[in-house]
């Protein structure tokens, strides 16, 4: 049938199983919104207050579903609002297709009202980007765009449309979404020789990546882990891979993760890496990164094996058919004395968490605070967090039972991630939403909250309020002889009438019983809430590893920081 | 140990695919000596041939992220041993008759050709390996260049493999360990 571009750029999305955009609309893509208009009972438009919300939105609907994200802007300062958010996901791997309206092919290249090379801005923080100045590869070019966002190790992709291809007219056919490009499967020595490393090991250690979460393996994971004595650890990225309860589970290392984790992982013999790229948050000076163990790196990107750390064996494969295969051949090894030496690091932990609880001086201590969220979040509630201390406490204490129920911006560190994932975990999975935000971080991206007042979506704020940009804070404090240069906010903002002025709830809490029943109160309100959760200033992430330190280096408690 | 070698890669003919390929190299810090861009015996492709030098690490990276990049369809390693270049260089040179003897006999030993002549300066043009450009360059620096241009390296695998019969990498992927290190004996096709 003959259809407009802008017809076919929706009824290709549609195709593709897309049932929810975020976007902005904008000079350049009057006639996609028109489009959107006519078959709006098949797919749902989320606008949002800015674009950079909608794409971290878009993202954040990923994340937690497992779905591709949409986002559409207009050109010029729409299209370059989406680059933050594109950035984010291309730095967390997440399959995120942005379009982007563009002048017409005759205004392209004269410095036009709204032009902007968008294709050539985000070349570097897309897996792939395209401009589409033929009407004739528009569909297939989205179809296209598509694959390559969900194939192998998946990725961000644009596509700028300008609007005489949204104008013209074509032929258009549906057509079954592309299925992936295949991963490479390993080979059968490949194979052989990781399992002889597994089986050589006495104390292995289990280490998952945001690559695992998305690979389907946390069975399996826990199955090995249970047949041959493994810890498990992960990264930022990796949480949820597996079930914060499993009694193997670590948790997070690197330079703020646990302690039992990231000593577990220093002593380990052998480090079986899944879906990771040994960040440099993660490995802390990579010199002494792991100097005790050997290295099993399996991963679907090619270029992650032997990047930061050299690996003993490189897999370059489908992780969840290497694992199945692995698994076969693995015969139950007992290894007693790691599983005990493992016992008594997370005993160890415990006990310098609690003594050093004592020297916290809010009435609500930040592990109290996520405490609460946890008991009041069930197994599939999404979590989602901004940047900074907050994001680090809510990554060590929140318990978690299912995959993709975290949701953070790891590789980029994007502060003002939050609010806009929290809409698009919100949208996508139905589910009331928790976002633990701070005040920094909330005050980036805070015009989204019209965004969720007028679509009445539930979700809870919880703004871990220090008054401070509380992680650069933190190093100035150990780093630069407590010379708090322009971190401290003094802004005055009450979040409560805040709430009030966007039309969403509001509450505050300052100890961990009226956090406990903020929480309750949001959850019988069937739109936003934002609460206000105070907490002291001077409040640490610790463990920590300072900066170009090792695990010899790590801080565990205030004590061992010597401060005054 | 950092050593000098060439890449072959066959991208799609595309506008734009240039700043992507040069633009991950800028982004990775890698250094490119040459780089060279033209048609191919098919008209779907273009050849870029660089020339670069690294230790193993970089050659594996430079290669793993090149084959990341979708347009790239074809990607050959070019070691000096075992591959052919060539390099050509255009150069203006002062036309002094005290020395024209000099330079006519250096053109003559380079099996290189005078392309333009004029009564105050004359053009040649020298083809050859780099290493030789370079030999020619020097001889010719005392008498006087006004301008010099080279064209950077082209260069191809000796022998009667051919790139072209190359799988795409993207079929590739699934066959074949596409991993190089200092230890690593595989091929990496
Ligand atoms: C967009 C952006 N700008 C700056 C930073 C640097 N940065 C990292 S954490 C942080 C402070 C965050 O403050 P807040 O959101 O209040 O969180 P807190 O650490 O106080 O919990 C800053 C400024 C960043 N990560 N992202
Ligand atoms: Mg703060």
């Amino acid at each position: 049938m003959i259809k407009t571009g802008a017809q076919i750029i929706v009824e290709t999305l549609i195709e593709q199983g897309v049932t929810d955009v975020f976007s902005y609309p904008g000079g350049q893509v009057l006639h996609i919104y028109d489009a959107l208009y006519e078959y709006q009972d098949k797919i749902n438009h989320v606008l949002t207050a800015h674009e950079q919300g909608a794409s971290h939105a878009a993202d954040g609907y990923f994340r937690a579903t497992g779905k591709t994200g949409v986002v559409i802007s207009t050109s010029g300062p729409g299209a370059t609002n989406l680059v933050t958010g594109i950035a984010t996901a291309m730095l967390d791997s997440v399959p995120l297709i942005a379009i982007t309206g563009n002048v017409p092919c005759s205004l392209i290249g004269k410095d036009s009202f709204q032009e902007i090379d968008i294709v050539g801005v985000t070349m570097p923080i897309t897996k792939h980007n395209f401009f589409v100045n033929h009407i004739e590869d528009l569909a297939d070019t989205i179809r296209e765009a598509f694959r390559i966002a969900r194939s192998g190790r998946p990725g961000p992709v644009l596509i700028d449309i300008p609007k005489d291809v949204q104008t013209a007219k074509y032929e258009f056919e549906n057509c079954a979404p592309k299925p992936r490009i295949a991963m490479r499967k390993a080979r059968d020595e490949e194979i052989d020789r990781a399992v002889a490393l597994i089986k050589e090991s006495k104390r292995p250690y289990i280490y998952l990546g945001g690559g695992a979460v998305g690979a389907n393996i946390s069975t399996e994971v826990q199955d090995l882990a249970e047949k041959i004595d493994a810890a498990i650890g992960c990264t930022l990225m990796g949480i949820t891979a597996v079930p914060t309860s499993n009694p193997r589970f670590l948790g997070m290392q690197g330079m703020h993760g646990h302690y039992a984790s990231t000593i577990a992982q220093d002593e380990a013999d052998l480090i079986i890496a899944l879906g990771v790229r040994f960040s440099d948050r993660a490995t802390g000076n990579k010199a002494r990164y792991a100097k005790n163990s050997k290295i099993l790196h399996i991963d679907p990107d090619f270029a992650e094996i032997n990047k930061n750390i050299p690996a003993d064996e490189g897999i370059i494969c489908d992780l969840h058919d290497a694992f199945l295969r692995i698994m076969e051949k693995i015969t139950p090894a007992s290894n007693p004395e790691w599983v005990s030496r493992v016992k008594e690091l997370k005993a160890e932990e415990l006990a310098k968490l609690e003594s050093d609880e004592k020297l916290f001086k809010s009435q609500l201590s930040p592990r109290a605070a996520i405490c609460m969220i946890n008991q009041n979040k069930n197994a599939d509630t999404p979590v989602v967090t901004d940047v900074g201390q907050h994001q680090m406490w809510a990554a060590q204490f929140c318990e978690f039972e299912k995959k993709r129920t975290f949701l953070s911006s790891g590789g980029l560190g994007t502060m003002g991630f939050g609010l806009g994932a929290a809409i698009g975990a919100q949208v996508g999975t139905g589910k009331r939403t928790i976002l633990v935000t701070g005040d920094g971080s909330f005050g980036m991206n805070l015009n989204e909250v019209a965004t969720a007042v007028k679509y009445n979506l539930p979700i809870t704020i919880v703004v871990m309020n220090n008054g401070v940009l509380g992680m650069v804070r933190q190093w100035q404090t150990l780093f630069f002889n407590k010379h708090y240069s322009n971190t401290t906010l003094e802004r005055k903002t009450d979040f409560v009438k805040l709430a009030e002025a966007f039309g969403a709830a509001g509450a505050r809490a300052t100890t961990p019983e009226e956090l406990d029943a903020a929480l309750k109160a949001a959850q019988g309100r069937s739109g936003p809430t934002i609460i206000d959760c105070v907490i002291d200033k001077d409040e640490f992430v610790l463990p920590m590893l300072p900066p170009g330190g090792s695990v010899d280096d790590i801080i565990v408690t205030k004590e061992e920081l010597n401060l005054e | 140990m950092s050593k000098k070698f060439s890449l072959a890669v066959y991208v799609d003919n595309h506008f734009g695919v240039l700043s992507r390929v040069t633009g991950m190299f800028t982004r990775r810090g890698f250094n490119i000596d040459s780089l060279t861009v033209g048609e191919t015996e098919s008209p779907k492709y273009s050849r870029i041939t660089i020339t670069l030098s690294g230790d193993g690490y970089a050659k594996e990276q430079m290669l793993n992220q090149l084959r990341k990049l979708y347009p790239v369809k074809k990607l050959e390693l070019l070691e000096t041993e075992e591959s052919v270049r060539r390099e050509l260089c255009l150069i203006k040179m002062k036309h002094d008759p005290k020395t024209r003897a000099d330079v006519m006999s250096a053109v003559e030993v380079f099996r290189a050709k005078v392309i333009d002549y004029g009564v105050e300066a004359l053009s040649i043009e020298v083809t050859g390996e780099p290493s030789k450009i370079d030999a020619f360059v020097s001889v010719m620096k005392p008498y006087g260049i006004l301008e010099m241009c080279r064209t950077g390296v082209v260069a191809m695998s000796r022998g009667s493999k051919c790139i072209k019969d190359k799988t795409d990498i993207s079929s590739e992927i699934e066959e074949e360990v596409p991993v190089i290190s200092e230890n690593d004996q595989r091929d990496i096709f």
